[in-house]
């Protein structure tokens, strides 16, 4: 469990990227922060891993309080995935899924063998191994970033924006792909995102995020969807412009989901195939 | 050609010494290029005094700096550390700039990301930034092993033992092959150098060429 009391970030020149922001994020679970950029999100995932310590206010891990705790062994022992990946150009995709075993000591043939393993877990082909970063694809590379993340076996896992790069299919399989390594590992996800269709997609828990990190909803998809709490939470959704009420429209080819400008979203599926979840 | 082969073992030898020259001043110019440019890049304010000082380094005529550093550090005008101390701030004047370009060319993801993964300050120093800075490193490198090459014939004026000495001495005596042999051994053997420099960063850098 992560828990935020009463945190605020301001910098010297006045600006608050985060005003007294208390929430706390459930064991195992994913939560996604949503929101525009510079509404303090990263801020907040960064101050997990005491990459950014709050001015005020308390991060706790569990029952332990991040700033009693040295930065460099705190975050070995928290994953990290972000936007473009963040990995080392000048290691083999390998060295890079292994980089934090390798940091704390351990031998290099056991370090290998579970990045491997991590490798087919996020579906890299071993053959990839021996490459640097600069021959894979964008999603490719972003996948030796989850694997990167897992590999010290964390219980947290933080994820900035870790699919903003890459284009849209590639980012749908990520995200499947995501969904199908927490329903093994259950790990405790921080997820930060702008994209309301992936916070939708991902989350358990989703806090919609206005300036300042000042918290606009917190709740599951469907209480999100159904109840917006205000207006600014109906407007991030897209409701004001149409695109989350949606609508049925018999046509010659079939029954159309169209929203509210008419434009079709997709087809009524076969009753008799529920949804997956 | 008569005259390299009568004079072989004179050419060896003024060869050799200018290499004892020229590479002491190369490694160590390039050794302390990287502390500098790393001050430089991680203190904002020192980055155009610093630079501007190195750089200005290489405006001062070469003859008198042989002249003017033995008055300062008490050496001989003719001795191995005047020649490569003279050399080495030719070097430096070259590579300061270079090495905090170097370090600078590295992206702010990857810091981020190496702070992020549990890098400390040091280890994220030598085992990322350096290695990074690699390309733009050596490319600095590369301009100063030439430069330096070239800059040792200058101390042959003072009467320093190395391939200079042949064009000085062909000069006086008024013997071209001399005169020549001394330019083309000299430009070879900075184009020897170049090379092997080439070389050593593919073998220590395989991935750069994966970026492009």
């Amino acid at each position: 469990m992560i828990r935020f009391d009463h945190v605020s970030k301001s910098y010297p020149d006045g600006t608050e990227a985060v005003r007294d922001f208390t929430l706390e994020l459930p064991s195992g679970q994913t939560t996604v922060l949503v929101g525009s950029s510079g509404c303090g999100k990263t801020t907040l995932l960064r101050m997990v891993n005491r990459m950014i310590d709050p001015t005020s206010g308390t991060v706790w891990i569990d029952d332990e309080n991040v700033a009693d705790v040295a930065p460099v062994p705190l975050r070995r022992r928290i994953g990290y995935v972000m936007q473009n990946a963040g990995l080392l150009p000048h290691r083999k995709v390998i060295d890079n899924v292994a980089t934090v075993p390798l940091l704390n000591g351990v031998p290099k043939a056991e370090a290998h063998a579970k990045a491997l393993e991590l490798m087919e877990l996020v579906g890299l082909e071993a053959t990839m191994a021996t490459r640097y970063p600069d021959q894979l694809s964008g999603g490719q590379q972003q996948r030796v970033g989850v694997a990167r993340g897992l590999a010290a076996d964390p219980n947290i896992l933080l994820m900035d924006e870790p699919f903003g790069a890459v284009d849209p299919l590639v980012r749908a399989d990520l995200q499947a792909e995501l969904l199908r390594v927490q329903r093994e590992l259950h790990k405790t996800i921080v997820f930060v995102t702008h994209d309301i269709a992936e916070a939708l997609a991902l989350g358990d828990q989703i806090v919609i995020l206005a300036k300042g990190a000042a918290i606009a909803q917190v709740g599951s998809p469907q209480q999100v969807v159904a109840e917006p709490a205000d207006a600014f939470v109906a407007d991030f959704l897209g409701l004001g412009r149409g695109a989350f009420d949606l609508h049925l429209r018999e046509t010659p080819n079939g029954t159309l989901v169209v929203d509210d400008h008419g434009r079709p979203a997709g087809r009524l599926a076969d009753p008799a195939k529920p949804a997956e979840n | 050609m008569s005259w390299v082969m009568a004079n072989l073992p004179m050419i060896g030898g003024r060869t050799l010494s200018h290499l004892l020259l020229a590479l002491p001043a190369i490694l160590l110019s390039f050794i302390l290029a990287i502390p500098l440019g790393w001050f430089a890049n991680t203190y904002r304010w020192s980055r155009t005094t610093l630079l501007t000082a190195a750089a200005l380094l290489y405006a001062i005529p070469s003859l008198p700096l042989f002249v003017m550093l033995p008055a300062i550090f008490g050496f001989g005008v003719r001795e191995f550390a005047n020649v490569v101390a003279a050399l080495t701030l030719y070097g430096l004047a070259l590579m300061v700039r270079s090495a905090a370009d170097a370090l600078a060319s590295v992206g702010t993801p990857v810091r981020q990301s190496s702070t992020a993964m549990g890098f400390s300050a040091s280890s994220r120093f030598w085992q990322v930034e350096l290695p990074l800075a690699g390309p733009v490193l050596l490319a600095g490198l590369r301009v100063v092993s030439v430069s330096t090459i070239s800059l040792v014939t200058v101390s042959s004026l003072l009467g320093v033992d190395n391939l200079g000495l042949l064009f000085v001495d062909g000069f006086q005596r008024g013997i071209i092959a001399e005169v020549i042999t001394g330019i083309v051994v000299t430009v070879l053997l900075a184009v020897i150098f170049d090379g092997l420099l080439v070389l050593l960063g593919r073998i220590l850098m395989p991935w750069a060429r994966a970026r492009r």
